[in-house]
């Protein structure tokens, strides 16, 4: 009498089969590796990799385009590495390598691809345009896939260079700019289905093309792109949990900005007509710095819990340390503001938009101008 | 004046708890703690005087802007975050649990009717069985639901969900002050208590451990503490220093840590892979109980105080050299035995020296140029390889440091390589040097001889600064260049006299007392030439020199050969750069016996738990806050009538799908119950 209703199933029942599959498969691929290099790994590493079977899982279950997502970049990171045979040189040699998916070449396509989706997205917006701005999700998808392979597939050619040498490519500024650039644009292709309107990547992907600016600039005039061995203190299990959640925050933080922008300009009337309506860009700021907030608090936690081990106390007042709590109770102030005093509109977007300074600064400010614990990742 | 004090306190709490006076708390926090990140904090002192200025350091020491998370202000910001944030629970807490339980079943029609977000529908069922559909809608979507029959008829629904909101905003401030409690804890607190009623002293002088006065040592007892030691391999320590201001404090440790060894492994291209230290723990009663390696990232927790890998340094390398005149007039050498961190005084005709050896380093890796390939390949286009091509780097052996003092006071710090290094194909000796730390070394390089030692250059040294030898080293230079016939004529006696005055002038200043007196001599439009003719002059004449050397040393003469050729100009050049070099002798490694020194760091935080409960609470409380939406709905089922209503402390867009879903299922729900319409 009631089936008209829709009444949520159990989350089990409403797993299709695809989704066990690829839960299937992440379990028998982490597994897999457990078999093979658990040797090397000591037991945090192991109940990381562990744990990641449950996570990987369920993500894909709450966001079903992870799925494919996932399914290709380890089928392509795989071939990749069947193709090197174990020989670095391969890299300048096999076709694939060489052009397409060593980590190097893979990221580079990155770069090339989320220019041409920025573009795409502003063609779309302007020409209101609903064929441009489906081809800018597709070349962000695109993009963030050969981004992931090329990280993989880096993480893969640093045990090449040597055993010891080998590390998760997330440990300079660098790797880690690589990171900010998928997150964001994965947090962004999240909305972007969840509010169905693609206007919102027109800003979005600007802030990801000024990291890709910077990815460039860094490469070429720097020479930054060179794996190099982790130094001591950044040989901890600890890192492969503290900085992605950092860039959780960090890409959460940016995307807020960026629609704090679009906010400020649609209240103005400017290409207000081309954007979502004021509430929408409103809930999506609000949105992801709640989720950019709940991870950034994580990340200085698991930062802190870090710190302890290999610094000697869990809070130094390092600069680092130092901006990461002013960005903590810059966004804390401005969650107060929005859910205890309800304010909303243009304050708030002025305020998003500030807040990417600050974390901008925390971010590569603090490695530039002042000196401290966090030296790792210096210019 | 009760009534007065009454309303003061409560202005107060009223001020504590406004949402103004917190986010205005947020701010200042944030932007105190932005003034010790520009600022370097815990510097020494004089680094802040040379900044700022005698007055502006006094006043910046005032403001206590030198440790400002220690500061009494900064100290101040936190504790009104702490009260403010208490008083916020305590005024909050017991609303917060009355709502969390409530299901506002009290609410009356009028006031639903009023709701912003309602819905109406007519109802053809009885209202008892609409209210049991709905309410198994409303558990099926989460919800608790109460189900109240009224006495004016008809049913009322009141639901709620999601209060773990509310738990959230709980657990998510007491959260703040658990870790503000925590941190305090871990804080310098009781040190400064004491410190302010002169119970204890900050130590500065530079004196050892041991005689550190009991009013600035803190006994194994003090809960909580963060200092660092220096111990020499083979070496123990039972206290660590605490850096205080502009002094320190001396710990004392329950415990001796001896360090057996420390280890440096390196990566292939040289970087260092880990930092190890085998150490020991002692009772004081001398028994050994405990026994680790401790690496970074991997510290040793024994009587909760964890020590870690902090640093290392040279431990006091004993280093075995020769000591070479530079301005003797014959190759001399003479022995010295040296430790590093000790001095050693060095008597001389030109006064008393003071040897400091400051450090020695087993390795060193220098960047040898190569030039960085730039190809136009692919992966040029890519950036290049992320393989990094690592081959210029390398490995160029031990070096030493010492700072040679003179009489006065005045001292220049010197960098020597114990091994050769190869420049431009061709092998020397390096010493750098350096005014002052902030320099970076310049380097004398010494050539070596065709045995691969440098006495040739010290021979030959000697030599050109020997005037004794003047006249003969003058006398073979003019046999020499001059063809057998010219012999004994007026132009060999000028020749000898030229040589005899060129090789004067180099050894009173080098290069620069020869330009000097062209410049004074010669004519400007002649000076290239001049310049040309000496320099020749003096490379023949050295080569007679090396010659008259070498014979005196009952060496075979050299070749005449390139390698020689160039063993004479290097020398020319080291000898000259000898007059700015700043020191009368050049120190040479000969053998090293090393002791390293290993940094630990030593922690007792009894906060460190409290701190980290409370950043589980934080974390939960964050999730349930922003990921928990409170929402409240009611239905007023009457005869004939329904009344939805929904209410939430926060309206966002997902709140407006919820009522509008609500509102659609409560007209499904309806009409189901409606006979089919015919």
């Amino acid at each position: 009498m009631e089936l008209a209703l829709n009444q949520p199933a159990p989350l089990l029942k409403r797993l299709s089969w695809f989704d066990w599959l690829f839960a299937a498969i992440v379990a028998a691929g982490a597994l897999f590796a457990l078999s093979r290099f658990g040797d090397y790994m000591d037991i945090y590493e192991k109940a990381i990799l562990l744990a990641a079977i449950p996570s990987l899982a369920v993500f894909g279950w709450f966001w079903k385009p992870f799925r494919p997502l996932f399914l290709v970049v380890g089928a392509i990171s795989l071939f990749a590495i069947s193709q090197y045979q174990g020989n670095l040189a391969r890299m300048e040699e096999a076709f694939f390598l060489k052009y397409l998916i060593s980590s190097q070449a893979a990221i580079m396509w990155m770069c090339a691809l989320f220019g041409l989706a920025t573009l795409a997205y502003w063609a779309g917006l302007l020409a209101r345009s609903e064929f441009l701005m489906k081809t800018g999700s597709t070349l962000t998808w695109s993009a963030v896939a050969l981004g992931f392979i090329g990280l993989m597939v880096r993480w893969y050619e640093s045990y090449l260079i040597g055993i010891d040498v080998g590390h998760i490519p997330v440990s300079n500024l660098y790797e880690v700019f690589v990171l900010f650039c998928l997150i964001t644009a994965m947090m962004y292709l999240y909305y972007e289905a969840r509010y169905q309107t693609r206007q919102m990547g027109a800003f979005v992907l600007l802030v990801i093309s000024a990291a890709v600016g910077f990815i460039l600039w860094y490469t070429f005039d720097r020479g930054a792109h060179e794996i190099q061995p982790l130094v001591p203190a950044l040989k901890s299990w600890w890192m492969k949990l503290h900085v992605p959640a950092n860039f959780v925050g960090y890409g959460a933080f940016s995307i807020a900005a960026m629609l704090g922008a679009a906010y400020l300009l649609a209240a103005r009337g400017i290409l207000a007509s081309r954007l979502p309506k004021l509430e929408v860009l409103d809930d999506v700021m609000y949105k992801t710095i709640a989720v950019g907030f709940a991870f950034f608090t994580i990340a200085t936690i698991l930062g802190a819990m870090w710190a302890a081990e290999a610094w000697g106390g869990y809070w130094s007042w390092d600069p680092k340390e130092t901006w990461a709590l002013i960005v903590w109770l810059n966004y804390a102030a401005w969650l107060h503001i929005r859910l205890v005093k309800g304010l909303r509109g243009p304050m708030l977007a002025w305020w998003a938009v500030v807040g990417l300074f600050v974390t901008t600064f925390a971010f590569i400010g603090v490695n530039m101008f002042l000196s401290g614990l966090h030296s790792y990742g210096t210019l | 004046m009760n009534t007065a004090s009454h309303s003061f306190g409560k202005s107060l709490f009223e001020l504590l708890s406004s949402m103004r006076f917190a986010i205005s708390l947020l701010s200042i926090l944030a932007v105190a703690s932005i003034v010790g990140t520009v600022l370097k904090q815990a510097e020494p002192y004089n680094n802040y005087i040379i900044q700022f200025g005698p007055f502006w350091f006094q006043v910046f020491e005032k403001l206590g802007l030198y440790d400002v998370y220690h500061a009494a202000w900064f100290l101040l910001i936190l504790t009104f975050l702490v009260a403010s944030t208490s008083v916020c629970i305590t005024r909050n807490a017991p609303n917060f649990a009355r709502e969390m339980k409530s299901f506002r079943e009290h609410v009356s029609e009028q006031s639903l009717n009023a709701f912003k977000h309602k819905h109406e529908a007519a109802i053809t069922q009885s209202p008892e069985t609409l209210a049991a559909s709905a309410q198994r809608y409303l558990e099926g979507q989460g919800y608790k639901v109460k189900s109240l029959p009224r006495e004016e008829g008809g049913v009322l629904l009141a639901a709620k969900a999601g209060s773990w909101n509310r738990l959230g905003y709980f657990l998510a401030h007491s959260a703040i002050v658990l870790i503000c409690i925590g941190g305090l804890m871990d804080g310098n607190l009781v040190f400064k208590v004491q410190q302010l009623l002169g119970y204890k002293k900050i130590e500065t002088r530079d004196i050892p451990q041991s005689q550190v006065p009991a009013i600035s040592r803190l006994t194994p007892s003090n809960p909580s503490f963060r200092g660092s030691v220096q111990i020499p391999e083979g070496s123990s320590a039972d206290v660590a220093f605490l850096n205080v201001a502009d002094g320190y404090l001396v710990q004392e440790l329950p415990f001796t840590v001896a360090l057996k060894q420390f280890r440096i492994e390196h990566y292939s291209t040289g970087q260092p892979k880990s930092f190890e230290s085998d150490i020991e723990l002692f009772d004081h009663a001398g028994n050994k109980v405990r026994e680790a390696t401790i690496a970074v990232n991997h510290p040793l927790i024994h009587d909760n105080i964890a020590i870690y890998q902090a640093s290392f340094a040279d431990g006091g390398t004993r280093l075995t050299l020769l000591g070479w005149n530079l301005f003797a007039p014959a190759a001399s050498s003479f022995p010295i035995e040296g430790t590093v961190h000790q001095d050693t005084t060095l008597t001389s005709a030109a006064g008393d020296y003071t040897l400091e050896f400051t450090d020695f380093r087993p390795f060193n890796i220098e960047n040898m140029g190569g030039e960085i390939e730039s190809s136009s390949d692919t992966m040029s286009v890519l950036g290049g390889s992320p393989v990094s091509d690592k081959k210029h780097l390398r490995n160029v052996g031990p070096s030493f440091q010492y700072k040679l003092r003179d009489a006065r006071g005045q001292a220049r710090e010197f960098s020597n390589y114990m091994l050769p290094l190869e420049l431009d194909g061709r092998w020397y000796l390096m010493s750098g040097v350096r005014e002052s730390p902030n320099e970076s070394f310049r380097y004398m390089r010494m050539p070596l001889d065709a045995e691969g030692n440098i006495d040739g250059f010290m021979r030959l040294r000697g030599a050109l600064l020997n005037a004794e030898l003047r006249p003969e080293i003058a006398a073979r230079f003019a046999r020499q260049a001059l063809p057998q016939e010219a012999w004994g004529t007026e132009i060999e006696d000028k020749l000898k006299f030229s040589a005899t005055q060129v090789l004067a002038l180099f050894a009173e200043g080098g290069f620069q007392s020869l330009g000097g007196f062209i410049e004074g001599k010669v004519p400007e439009a002649e000076r290239e030439k001049a310049a040309g003719t000496y320099l020749r002059i003096l490379e023949l004449a050295a080569f007679e020199a090396l010659q008259i050397a070498n014979r005196q040393a009952g060496l075979p003469a050299p070749a005449a050969d390139d390698a020689t050729g160039w063993l004479v100009r290097d020398t020319l050049n080291s000898v000259s750069d000898m007059f700015v070099y700043g020191a009368p002798i050049y120190m040479q490694l000969t053998q090293y016996d090393e002791v390293k020194a290993s940094g630990l760091q030593l922690t007792r935080s009894p906060g460190k738990n409290v701190v980290y409960f409370g950043s589980l609470l934080l974390t939960l409380g964050v999730f349930f806050m922003l990921y928990v939406r409170e929402r409240r709905v009611w239905l007023r089922i009457k005869p004939g009538h329904a009344l939805l209503a929904m209410s939430s402390a926060k309206h966002t867009i997902d709140f407006e799908k919820e009522f509008t879903q609500h509102a659609q299922a409560l007209d499904t729900l309806t009409q189901q119950a409606s006979p089919p319409a015919q």
